[in-house]
C-alpha cells in the first residue's frame, strides 16, 4: 500500500507528481491511499468514506510525501481534457477526490479517448464534481461582500465568506483584476486572500469574528434591494435555485426576504384593489390643421408623405420607407428594384454593396452621381427573417403596382430627360408592364409620354454572378450601359 | 431629498424593466492601471436575487421619474400619481461606485423618463456614463437605455460608454403602441434600432480590420454588447405567434442579442385603460423558451407555435409541444441522428447534445446513461432509440402520449 500525504487541500503539483510516479511504478489505484497534511486523522476516523477502508488499518507503511521520492525522468502524455479537468476537480471537498482522479488517470493510459465519453463512471463523477467547483467558484465571485473599514481614500475593504469547496485561490485572482486600486481580504474559515494592491498573499482561516460586522452603505443597498423587486410576480423558488441557502447567512439583503415575501401578497392585492387613475387628456397640440393648398409636390413633401404610406403590407416588417435622393431637377433619374438590408437601415437608396457596385460604374462611365437622382422602383424593403439574417424577397406585381405611384410622382417632381431602369421590377415599374431586360437592354427607348428610358441590369445582379469571368463580363456591359447616359447627358447639355 | 430617498424611488421606477444581464461584452479589467472595475466576458455575474425569482446584477435606476408622456402601461406616466424624484448626475456616479467596490454590482444600467427633449435627456444619460469611464476611469459594466430620436452625435457617444444599448419596442404590434402610448412611435423606435445595428456592424468591420493590420490604433468602441430591447405581454391581444413573429423580425433586422419578455404587470396607480389582472408568469416563461428555441435550436418563428392555436402551451414546454404534433419525425435514434436533430428531441439541452456527439464517436449512447447527460427520461424516451430501448408504437401513435406530459391538475395545485 502506497500513502501518499499532500501539502494541501489544493496541491495539485504534489498530486501530480505522486500520480506520475505511481503510474510509471504500475501502481494500481486500489494499492494507494492518499491524504493532506494535518486531515490524516479525520480520514481514519471516517474509513466508510475510504474505497477499500480495510486497507487502512492493515498497512503500516510509512506516508510518502511526493517531494521526498527521486522524480523518475520519464513522463508520458495525458490529455489536456484531463489536466484540465484536473485542476478544478482537485478543488472539491470530497476526501476522495485524489483518489478519483489517481483511478481516471491510470484507466486513460490504456484507453486515451475516454475523456471525450461523457457516459463513463469515472469521467461523468469528475465532471459532476468541477462543475460543483465552478458554480462554487462562480456564487464567490457573486456573493462576496465587502464592508469598507475606515473611511476613502484610507479604506480597507474585508469581506466573509464561507466556500464549500477549496476554491478561495481559485477565486482571488478574479478580485484581483476588478478591484485592483482597492485594498481588500477576503477571510474565510479555509485560507484568506489579501490584496495590497499588487499580489495576493494566501495566509491560514480565520473565524467569523474577524471580520467587519457592518458597513456605512448597506442600508442604501438594503433599500436598493427592497424597491427593485416586485410583489407582483413573486417567485421564490427561482430565487432559491440562485441563491441557495447556505449564503444567505452572509448576504445582508437576505434578511429582507421574508418580511419582502409577508407583505408581497397584501401589496400586490392593495396594488389591485386601488382604484385606477383616468388617462389624462394628450395634453400635446396637434398641429393646425390647415393642410396647405394642394400645390405641385415637391420631392421634400414626397418623402415626407411617404414615410407614413401603408398602401401596401411591405411597410410592417420594414424599418423605414427609402425614397429616393439626389437634386431636384436631376437630368437622369437612376431606378433600382428595391431597397435592401443596409439601405432600409439607413433609409438612404444604394449605400449597401449593389450601391458601391453602381458607384464604382457610373465613375468609370463618366456619370456623376450626385448629379443623378437615384430612387427604387419599391420603397420598402421585402425578406424573410432567418435567424440573424433577412433573406430578400423580390416584390411582387401588386407590390409594384402599390407603389408605382411614388415613382410616377418622383418623376413629376424631377422632370429628368432620362430615366435608368435598373433590373426587372424597375423596369415593369418604369414601362409599366413586365419587361424581359435581355431584349430591351442598353439601347434607348423614346417614349411619347415622358423622358427617353434606358433599360440595364441592377448591380446585385453582378454581385450574384458565381464565376470572376461572367462577372468581369457582365461588369463591363453594365458600365457600357451607362456610358450611353453620359454620351446622352453630353449631348442633352451640348443643345 | 437624500439620495436613500431618491433611490427607492428610482430603482421602483425602474423595476418594471426585463433586462438585467451584464453579458456579452468585451474583456476589460482594472489591473495594471488606474480605474475600477473588470467584466465577465460571456456570463455576467447575478450578483443577488430578488423574491420575484430574477437577477439583480446591475444598478437599475432611471435618472428621473418625471416624464412627459403618458404610455398607459407605465407607472412613470405623466398622468401617474407617483412620488417623482430625480437623481444628478454625481449621485448616480457615486452610487455606482460606492455599490461596486463592495461587490453588490456588475454595473449600472441606467434609464430615464423624457423630459424637456429626446436630446435633453439623452444628454444627461450620457453624461453620467462619461463620468464613470472618463473620471473615474470604471472598467464595469454599462448599460444605457437609448432615447428613441436623439441626435445621432449623441447615440455614438453613449456607443462609446456603454457596454449595451438598448431601446423597448414596448408592444408586439404597432397599433396597441399607438392606442397606449400616444406619444412613442415605432418607426423611430425601429429607426433608431437600425442606426445602432449600423453603428454595431461599423464597430465589427473595424474591430476585424484592426486585427488584420495590428499595427494600427484601436478602432473606436461600439457598445460591445450590443442592443437589446424589451416587449411587455399580456398588456394588448397579441398572440404569441405575433409576439415570435415581432421578435424574428427584430432579431433579423437588427440583430439584437436578447429580446426581453416582460409580463404586464398589475403598477401602482394604474390606467383605467388597463386591464388589472395578475401577470401571465407562466406565458411569459414559455416565450422566453420559445425564444432560446428560435435562438439556439434552430427552429423558424413559425413552426413553434401549432397553427391552428396562435398561443402557446401553458402546460408543457414548446419543444415537447412541437414534438408532439410532429411525431412523424420520431423516434430518432440518439447514436445515429444530426445535431439538428438531436436539438429537436424534447429534454435534449445544448449541453447535452454536444456530449453526445463527442461520445457515441467511442461508445454508443444506453438508456442508463441519459442522468448522466442530465436528460430527463421521461420526456425524452417516447422520442428515442438507443441500443436497450425502443418505444413501442402505440406510445407514438397513440392519443394517451400527450396526457403523459399534462399535469395532473389536481395533486399539483399551486403552492401558497
Ligand atoms: S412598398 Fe411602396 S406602396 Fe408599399 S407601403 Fe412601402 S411605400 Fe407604400
Amino acid at each position: 500500500m502506497n500513502r501518499i500525504r499532500l501539502d494541501s487541500d489544493t496541491d495539485f503539483d504534489g498530486w501530480r507528481k505522486a500520480a506520475r510516479e505511481l503510474v510509471l511504478a504500475d501502481v494500481a489505484p486500489a494499492d494507494v491511499t492518499w491524504t493532506v497534511a494535518g486531515d490524516e486523522p479525520e480520514l481514519f476516523d471516517a474509513p466508510g468514506r475510504a474505497p477499500d477502508a480495510g486497507s487502512f488499518a492493515e498497512t503500516a507503511a510509512p506516508f510518502i510525501h511526493p517531494a521526498q521520492s527521486p522524480s523518475p525522468a520519464q513522463t508520458f502524455n495525458v490529455p489536456a481534457r484531463f489536466v484540465e479537468l484536473a485542476h478544478i476537480a482537485i478543488l472539491h471537498r470530497d476526501p476522495q477526490r485524489f483518489a478519483y482522479l489517481y483511478q481516471l488517470l491510470w484507466r486513460l493510459r490504456a484507453n486515451p479517448e475516454l475523456m471525450q465519453v461523457a457516459t463513463d463512471p469515472d469521467v461523468a463523477r469528475l465532471q459532476a464534481m468541477a462543475k460543483a467547483v465552478r458554480r462554487d467558484e462562480h456564487k464567490m465571485h457573486a456573493f462576496v461582500r465587502f464592508r469598507e473599514i475606515g473611511r476613502e481614500p484610507k479604506s480597507r475593504y474585508v469581506a466573509w465568506f464561507e466556500p464549500e469547496h477549496h476554491i478561495v485561490e481559485l477565486a482571488a485572482p478574479f478580485f484581483a483584476r476588478r478591484f485592483a486600486d482597492m485594498e481588500w481580504s477576503i477571510l474565510t474559515p479555509d485560507v484568506c486572500a489579501h490584496w495590497d494592491g499588487h499580489a495576493i498573499a494566501i495566509t491560514p482561516g480565520v473565524s467569523k469574528a474577524m471580520a467587519p460586522s457592518e458597513d456605512r452603505l448597506e442600508e442604501t443597498w438594503l433599500t436598493y434591494y427592497a424597491s427593485i423587486f416586485n410583489p407582483a410576480r413573486l417567485k421564490t423558488k427561482a430565487m432559491q435555485a440562485e441563491m441557495p441557502k447556505k449564503y444567505w447567512r452572509n448576504l445582508p439583503e437576505a434578511a429582507l426576504i421574508k418580511p419582502l415575501i409577508e407583505h408581497a401578497e397584501r401589496k400586490a392585492h392593495a396594488m389591485v384593489a386601488a382604484e385606477a387613475t383616468a388617462p389624462r387628456k394628450p395634453q400635446r397640440q396637434e398641429p393646425p390643421m390647415t393642410r396647405a393648398e394642394p400645390q405641385a409636390d415637391t420631392l421634400a413633401h414626397l418623402r415626407e408623405e411617404a414615410q407614413g404610406c401603408h398602401a401596401c403590407d411591405l411597410w410592417k416588417d420594414a424599418t423605414q420607407t427609402v425614397f429616393g435622393e439626389g437634386p431636384q431637377h436631376a437630368t437622369v433619374m437612376l431606378v433600382g428594384e428595391q431597397p435592401g438590408d443596409k439601405e432600409d437601415l439607413a433609409g438612404k437608396p444604394f449605400v449597401g454593396p449593389a450601391g458601391q457596385m453602381l458607384d464604382r460604374a457610373l465613375a468609370e462611365a463618366g456619370v456623376d452621381r450626385s448629379k443623378t437622382y437615384v430612387t427604387n422602383a419599391v420603397k420598402h424593403f421585402k425578406f424573410v427573417p432567418r435567424g440573424k439574417i433577412r433573406l430578400h424577397q423580390k416584390p411582387a406585381t401588386p407590390e409594384i403596382k402599390a407603389c408605382r405611384q411614388w415613382y410616377e410622382r418622383e418623376l413629376a417632381a424631377v422632370q429628368p430627360l432620362l430615366v435608368v431602369a435598373m433590373g426587372a421590377t424597375a423596369a415593369q415599374s418604369v414601362l409599366g408592364r413586365i419587361t424581359p431586360i435581355n431584349k430591351t437592354r442598353g439601347h434607348l427607348i423614346d417614349r411619347d409620354d415622358g423622358p427617353q428610358v434606358l433599360v440595364t441590369v441592377h448591380p446585385s445582379y453582378l454581385l450574384r454572378l458565381p464565376d470572376a469571368e461572367a462577372k468581369a463580363r457582365e461588369y463591363a456591359r453594365f458600365v457600357d450601359d451607362l456610358k450611353l447616359v453620359a454620351a446622352h447627358l453630353k449631348k442633352a447639355h451640348a443643345a | 431629498m437624500d439620495v436613500q430617498r431618491k433611490l427607492a424611488i428610482l430603482a421602483d421606477a425602474a423595476k418594471y424593466d426585463a433586462s438585467c444581464a451584464s453579458s456579452g461584452t468585451e474583456k476589460r479589467d482594472s489591473q495594471g492601471g488606474k480605474g475600477l472595475g473588470s467584466t465577465a466576458p460571456g456570463m455576467g455575474i447575478c450578483h443577488s436575487y430578488a423574491p420575484d425569482g430574477r437577477c439583480i446584477s446591475l444598478l437599475k435606476v432611471l435618472l428621473t421619474n418625471a416624464c412627459a408622456y403618458d404610455c398607459l402601461y407605465c407607472v412613470n406616466r405623466t398622468s401617474s400619481n407617483v412620488p417623482r424624484a430625480r437623481f444628478t448626475v454625481d449621485e448616480v456616479v457615486q452610487l455606482t461606485l460606492d455599490f461596486y467596490r463592495r461587490n453588490y454590482i456588475e454595473g449600472l444600467f441606467l434609464s430615464s423618463g423624457i423630459i424637456r427633449s429626446a436630446d435633453y435627456t439623452m444628454e444627461q444619460i450620457v453624461e453620467v456614463a462619461r463620468r464613470l469611464r472618463e473620471e473615474h476611469h470604471f472598467r464595469g459594466y454599462i448599460h444605457l437605455k437609448t432615447i428613441p430620436e436623439a441626435d445621432d452625435a449623441l447615440i455614438a457617444k453613449a456607443g462609446r460608454y456603454a457596454d449595451r444599448l438598448s431601446i423597448n419596442i414596448e408592444m408586439p404590434e404597432e397599433t396597441s403602441l399607438a392606442q397606449l402610448a400616444p406619444e412613442k412611435n415605432v418607426r423611430a423606435i425601429r429607426r433608431t434600432m437600425g442606426r445602432l445595428r449600423l453603428k454595431l456592424d461599423e464597430a465589427t468591420e473595424a474591430k476585424a480590420e484592426a486585427r488584420k493590420t495590428p499595427t494600427r490604433a484601436k478602432p473606436p468602441r461600439f457598445a460591445p454588447a450590443g442592443q437589446s430591447t424589451q416587449m411587455i405581454v399580456g398588456a394588448d391581444s397579441a398572440t404569441d405567434q405575433t409576439i415570435l413573429n415581432t421578435s424574428a423580425n427584430l432579431y433579423g433586422s437588427y440583430n439584437l442579442k436578447r429580446v426581453y419578455y416582460s409580463a404586464f404587470s398589475p403598477i401602482p396607480d394604474s390606467s383605467r385603460a388597463l386591464p388589472l389582472q395578475a401577470p401571465p408568469l407562466v406565458r411569459e416563461h414559455r416565450l422566453y423558451q420559445a425564444d432560446w428555441l428560435m435562438r439556439f435550436y434552430g427552429f423558424e418563428a413559425g413552426e413553434i407555435i401549432d397553427p391552428a392555436a396562435g398561443m402557446l402551451s401553458l402546460e408543457m414546454d414548446p419543444k415537447l409541444a412541437w414534438a408532439l404534433r410532429h411525431r412523424e419525425r420520431f423516434p430518432l435514434d440518439v447514436n445515429r441522428a444530426s445535431r439538428e436533430e438531436l436539438l429537436r428531441i424534447p429534454g435534449f439541452g445544448r449541453k447535452a447534445v454536444d456530449r453526445i456527439i463527442d461520445t457515441r464517436r467511442y461508445s454508443a449512447i444506453r438508456a442508463a446513461d441519459l442522468a448522466k447527460l442530465h436528460i430527463p427520461r421521461n420526456k425524452a424516451l417516447p422520442f428515442i432509440v438507443l441500443p436497450d430501448h425502443r418505444p413501442p408504437t402505440y406510445l407514438l401513435d397513440g392519443a394517451r402520449l400527450a396526457e403523459r406530459f399534462q399535469p395532473k391538475a389536481q395533486q399539483l395545485g399551486f403552492g401558497f
